[in-house]
């Protein structure tokens, strides 16, 4: 009978077992979900809905009706245009940029660091204990027209007295590089890591030499680390405004300072919400093509 | 696949004086070997032998602290790996994750800039039965295919010398057994040099022509299969090939072409040309099954008691305690002669003095034992 028994019990802990399990991921989602409800899906439809309002003619600054006018998408984009290429142009070499530096960094991080690895992995997210604008400010000290770097590059002969860093495209690139370099870093790091020395010593052992090795093994299985790096660095240096604001100058603006500027000193919403839109439209294509073209879908 | 590219100028693989020291470690010590052109031979020894250091440094992948290697009449002692016409199967395969298995093989054809790829990609696919896997990647197959596709990787190259560092470690025992005889069949089949390197004792008296017992980064012995069971030279040897029954004792006297060993009071004979030392103390050895349950031996022990017995199939194994305090293990085959003996039971036992050896007993009498199944 205790056998009977036994057999008794346990099914009916598997059933309530059972039963638990069916409520769990709903509860374990809740969270989660109702963040995302509240902070992204709910925002999106209010910016949809703004960005095809008009002001009604003589209302109060700041009082917009909804008359579906999608022509506000093609205004904002004509008029800012020339930021919006910019944005991208910025991005793009300011990826580039940190695509160079963070490239050796992780390799050697991940295979030449020994026993400073874990040193050398604290000092990479270091930066991110001091403030993001902080550390912008101290670029503007760094490229100072008496600063260190521009004196030093002034000792060149061919650099005239009037050369400067401060406020220009240069140094919003350089801020946006430096900012961003984290996000690039650590995925190159952790798709390098994971590879297998094994590997590249069977490429050496099997006729390939050091850079041979390098192009056929090793930088393809680091794929999924570049293009994790190169996405996490674009996306938001487009978006970004505080670099060009602390770094540029009235030419060098970015969408995000346009953004910035049509939603809290023009109270211009419509328009903000379509530039942002427009934005984040773009980037999406971007992302999309670049994730196709590299083909690492399977390796990510 | 015949390979014009690569001189044919092949030849034996030599290991002169070779030392490999990392800061005090002293991992290979002062080892010097001779592969003969062709042959498949073992490098066997428990982990941290050596055995994969010297492989290494053959390979390219180690540099050697003293010493020389070369193939035929060139040194390639500090050749770099990628220029070397030496090949390795590594342990854990080591094929490129993002590459199909076709391009995997094609690897070492492609860096070489051969042309022809495709057949000779495709005839090392036939030798490995895995042509249909062309198209897929590594993480596709299992581990044995996986296995297979190094060998392949590896001998499409045509190697002088093709290196296998414990390539059958991670398969399991059915598949293991069943890979031993492939890999032997690809190496008569194709006739390059193979060098195998692995802990596994059955492995490398299964498949190697000759067989090198590493231990301490030097090797203790070198020879064949039966050799290095039969007549083992050191205490090491005997008792990691298989197992042994070492009995300390004294040279008493030598005759003709015997010598004979006295031990606690018992006299036993060993045949002069099985006696590996010049010392007067010595380990008689005498394999489990080369002993037998009766008294009328040559040499012989009386008074035994069984104090453990097993049925293992074929054979029914005993331990068998002598007057003193040694025990020895039995192996008696399950035929009609079978005594059926129980725990406690008091028994002789007898050996002919032909399958006796002895061994310079100035030796630790259990180096070598249970260190197989080490990882």
């Amino acid at each position: 009978m205790a056998f009977l028994h036994g057999v008794a019990t346990g099914h009916s802990q598997v059933k309530n077992a059972l039963k638990g399990r069916s409520l769990t991921p709903y509860l374990l989602l809740a969270p989660g979900l109702i963040w995302l409800i509240t902070f992204f899906i709910i925002p999106i439809f209010s910016l949809a809905s703004t960005s095809t309002m008009v002001r009604p003619d003589g209302a109060q600054v700041g009082v917009y009706v909804q008359e579906l006018r999608f022509a506000n998408y093609v205004d904002a984009f004509l008029i800012n245009k020339d930021q919006y290429l910019r944005s991208f142009i910025y991005a793009a070499l300011a990826t580039l940029v940190a695509l160079a530096i963070a490239y050796p960094l992780a390799y050697a991080i991940a295979f030449k660091s020994g026993k400073y690895r874990n040193i050398l992995l604290v000092l990479v997210i270091a930066p991110f204990f001091t403030s993001f604008l902080l550390r912008t400010i101290a670029w503007t000290q760094i490229l100072a027209d008496q600063g260190p770097v521009v004196s030093a590059i002034k000792v060149l002969p061919f650099i005239d007295d009037l050369f400067r860093i401060n406020n220009t495209s240069t140094a919003v690139v350089i801020g946006l590089a430096y900012n961003f370099l984290p996000f690039m870093t650590l995925p190159l790091y952790a798709s390098l890591e994971r590879i297998d020395p094994r590997t590249l010593e069977a490429a050496g052992d099997l006729y390939a030499n050091g850079l041979t090795t390098f192009r056929k093994v090793t930088l393809p299985l680091s794929m999924p680390g570049v293009v994790a790096g190169t996405l996490l660095t674009f996306i938001p240096a487009a978006g970004d405004y505080v670099n060009a604001a602390i770094l540029g100058n009235p030419s060098t603006k970015m969408i995000g300072n346009v953004i910035e500027s049509r939603f809290f000193a023009v109270v211009d919403y419509p328009t903000a919400a379509a530039l942002s839109f427009t934005l984040m439209a773009t980037i999406l294509i971007l992302v999309s093509l670049y994730i196709r073209k590299s083909g690492t879908d399977e390796l990510v | 696949m015949a390979n014009t590219k690569v001189s044919q100028d092949t030849g034996d693989l030599k290991l002169d004086r070779v030392s490999k020291y990392y800061g005090d470690f002293c991992a290979v010590d002062d080892l010097s070997l001779l592969v003969p052109d062709g042959s498949f031979f073992a490098l066997l020894g428990p982990s941290g032998c050596g055995k994969t250091t010297t492989l290494r440094m053959i390979a390219g992948l180690e540099e050697p602290s003293a010493g020389t290697i070369s193939i035929g009449s060139s040194d390639i002692t500090t050749q770099k790996s990628y220029r070397r016409n030496v090949n390795t199967v590594f342990q854990n395969y080591a094929l490129f994750p993002h590459l199909t298995i076709f391009e995997n093989i094609a690897f070492g054809l492609r860096r070489r800039g051969l042309k022809d790829v495709k057949s000779e990609v495709e005839s090392a696919l036939n030798l490995v039965e895995l042509a249909h896997l062309a198209d897929r990647k590594p993480n596709q197959l299992s581990g044995g295919q996986q296995q297979r596709i190094a060998v392949a990787r590896a001998i499409v190259n045509r190697p002088e010398v093709l290196l296998l560092d414990e390539p059958l470690g991670a398969l399991d025992l059915k598949l293991r057994r069943q890979m031993q005889i492939e890999l032997k069949r690809i190496q008569t089949e194709v006739g390059i040099t193979f060098i195998h390197v692995t802990h596994d004792q059955e492995e490398a008296m299964t498949m190697a022509d000759t067989i090198a017992v590493m231990n301490n980064g030097k090797i203790e012995q070198m020879g064949s299969a039966t050799d290095l069971y039969e007549s083992p030279k050191t205490a090491f040897v005997a008792n990691f090939l298989g197992q042994c029954n070492l009995i300390k004792g004294k040279i008493a006297s030598k005759s003709g072409d015997k010598a004979l060993v006295t031990a606690k009071g018992l006299t036993f004979e060993v045949p002069l040309s099985r006696v590996a030392t010049s010392n007067e103390s010595v380990f008689i050895g005498v394999r489990p099954e080369k002993l037998r349950l009766d008294d009328n031996g040559v040499n012989s022990i009386k008074n035994c008691v069984v104090t453990d017995r097993s049925f293992v199939g074929t054979s029914t194994q005993y331990i068998v305690r002598a007057p003193w305090d040694l025990e020895l293990v039995v192996f008696e085959q399950n035929d009609e002669g079978l005594h059926d003996l129980r725990v406690g039971d008091t028994v002789s036992l007898e050996w002919d003095s032909e399958h006796t050896f002895a061994l310079d007993g100035a030796q630790d009498i259990n180096a070598g034992a249970d260190l197989d199944d080490e990882e």
